[in-house]
């Protein structure tokens, strides 16, 4: 099972991270894409572009933007058999980073059904 | 609770057990101590909490079971008096404790120990999927299809002939190298291709086996990252699961290569399968059958539609895995490929050469390719007799109605 773990607060306001987390990171990312759970991961920019169709027509603006809390700023493909680890996994980056929030949503696959119990 | 003990055993499983390893030199014993940590995780996390680092609380409970136990086997070897001393002291044990540094090379250990060629070829999967998937005796069971009671059999003595066998625990070097190596991936491609054969109305334990043997290889390419045939392995997997939705039709009949959708292909792991063979070129040598298998998986890959399939290249590699690796079922593949490449004349005389191939003896497979290659030379009568015979070989109820479709189609006389 797919997983996309994506971080939504970009903790602008606090300090930059510190030489002693980036090195915990460094090694929890490099330990976990060795057992071959983590596919693939990434920070994004706070708002980037918003794109809109509606009625055959294509809107592209610089806004507006949910508040920074909800704008997803990073997030972790990660490849585990069930929910629980990746929620495991989760709380490892979370201990690593400090505070923050985030969503985990599963990514379908074959076999898998959107729709359960429809 | 249950759960999140569970995924962080599975997580942890195979380090903790390989650390444990190191120090009591016998996987069995140590998957019991690993066992014995798990459940102290059961009863204890429920009130405490999931601690910080759970690997590592998992780790220190173990050890020291482990100690204890070393400690009581030397009491019985020795004097009491002399033990009595050492006891007093405190000082550290003088066993070899694991730790993060080794902790690699003991996961490698484990891998080379639970696949050894003293053992079965099932003991050394339910082992595989045990100690380094952490998959419980009765997932292992669903997964193949037999009783719990059956692979806690096969687990029990499988652990008593490694300990009889006197089954170091170490990483082979040497001649004997290749040999165990070339067991160990068979182990994992064994598992890999029990998930791809499921079906859709199988337990998804079953086709679980997939990623489970992904995992396996993935972890396996980061710890032997110097061997070839690793990365082969590996490559050929990502690029076979990247076909998974593409391969079944939607009342679960198979979907011939040639007639699957590409753009449901997963293009991340076509490319996670690329990025690994090229590893695989990089370390230089001549390429093995991993090797040569995912290269022609990954030529299939690098066709938009199947009409450009690069035919001329695939039935090249065919050659060199016929040379490499020979076994008939490559020789049925090198006539298909040989017959898309060089016309079906020249397929079906290496297919022809394998009519009384034993071991092909029921395998549907062979009439269907000469079915289709007669049928390319137009003898329509031959070739219709060909299919009907592979509809009757074939278990799988939608497969013999495209076979039984293609027989009657000849009878038309319409192709």
């Amino acid at each position: 099972m797919r997983f996309l773990l994506m971080t939504t607060d970009d903790n602008s306001g606090d300090t930059p991270p510190d030489e002693a987390m980036l090195v915990e990171m460094g090694k929890f990312i490099e330990e976990t894409s060795k057992a071959g759970v983590l596919l693939a991961t990434g920070g994004l920019e706070p708002h980037g572009v918003r794109i809109t169709s509606s009625g055959g027509k294509i809107t592209v603006t610089d806004g507006p933007f949910a508040e920074a809390k909800e704008s997803v700023v990073g997030f972790a493909l990660v490849e585990v058999r069930t929910r629980e680890e990746a929620i495991e996994l989760s709380r490892r980056f979370y201990k690593i980073v400090g505070d923050g929030e985030g969503v985990i949503k599963q990514v379908f696959g074959p076999g898998d059904d959107p729709f359960p119990g429809e | 609770m249950r759960a999140s003990v569970d995924a962080v055993w599975r997580l942890e499983a195979a380090r903790i057990i390989a650390g444990l390893a190191r120090m009591v030199h016998d996987i069995g014993l140590a998957e019991e101590l690993a066992q014995d940590a798990l459940v102290a995780a059961l009863e204890q996390w429920p009130e405490s909490g999931v601690p910080d680092n759970p690997g590592a609380w998992l780790m220190a409970v173990g050890k020291r079971r482990a100690i204890d136990r070393l400690r009581r086997l030397q009491r019985l070897e020795h004097k009491l008096e002399e033990i009595g001393r050492d006891l007093e002291t405190q000082a550290p044990p003088e066993f070899d404790v694991p730790d993060d540094e080794h902790i690699e090379d003991d996961v490698l250990r484990l891998v080379f120990t639970a696949c050894h060629p003293v053992l079965s070829t099932q003991a050394r999967v339910a082992l595989t999927l045990r100690m380094l998937g952490g998959l419980t005796t009765e997932e292992i069971a669903r997964a193949f299809l037999t009783s719990e009671p059956t692979v806690a059999q096969r687990i029990v003595r499988a652990k008593r002939t490694l300990s009889d066998a006197g089954v170091p625990f170490e990483v082979p070097e040497g001649p004997d190298r290749a040999v165990r190596l070339s067991s160990v991936l068979e182990v994992i491609y064994l598992i890999f291709n029990e998930g791809y054969t499921a079906t859709a109305g199988d337990d998804w334990v079953r086709a679980d086996l997939c990623q489970e043997a992904l995992r396996l290889g993935r972890i396996l390419a980061e710890l032997a990252p110097g061997e070839p045939e690793v990365h082969g392995l590996v490559a050929l997997m990502e690029i076979q699961a990247s076909r998974t939705r593409a391969r079944t039709g939607p009342s679960g009949e198979p979907v011939p290569l040639a007639d699957q959708d590409r753009g449901r292909w997963d293009r991340l792991l076509i490319h996670r399968g690329f990025a690994a063979l090229l590893r695989a070129k990089a370390i230089g040598e001549p390429p093995g059958p991993y090797v040569l298998q995912a290269a022609i998986a990954a030529s299939h890959a690098q066709a938009p539609a199947a009409e450009d399939t690069d035919w001329m290249q695939i039935a090249s590699l065919y050659e060199i895995l016929a040379s490499v690796a020979p076994s008939p079922v490559v020789e049925l593949n090198r006539a298909v490929a040989v017959g898309m490449a060089h016309g079906p004349e020249k397929g079906l005389e290496i297919a022809d050469a394998l009519v009384d191939e034993p071991s092909l003896r029921g395998y549907h497979l062979l009439p269907s390719v000469r079915g289709d290659l007669l049928a390319r030379l137009g003898r329509t009568a031959e070739a219709r007799t060909q299919f009907e015979h592979a509809a009757a070989m074939t278990r799988n109820a939608p497969e013999r109605k495209i076979l039984l479709d293609r027989a009657a189609t000849l009878r038309d006389g319409s192709e």
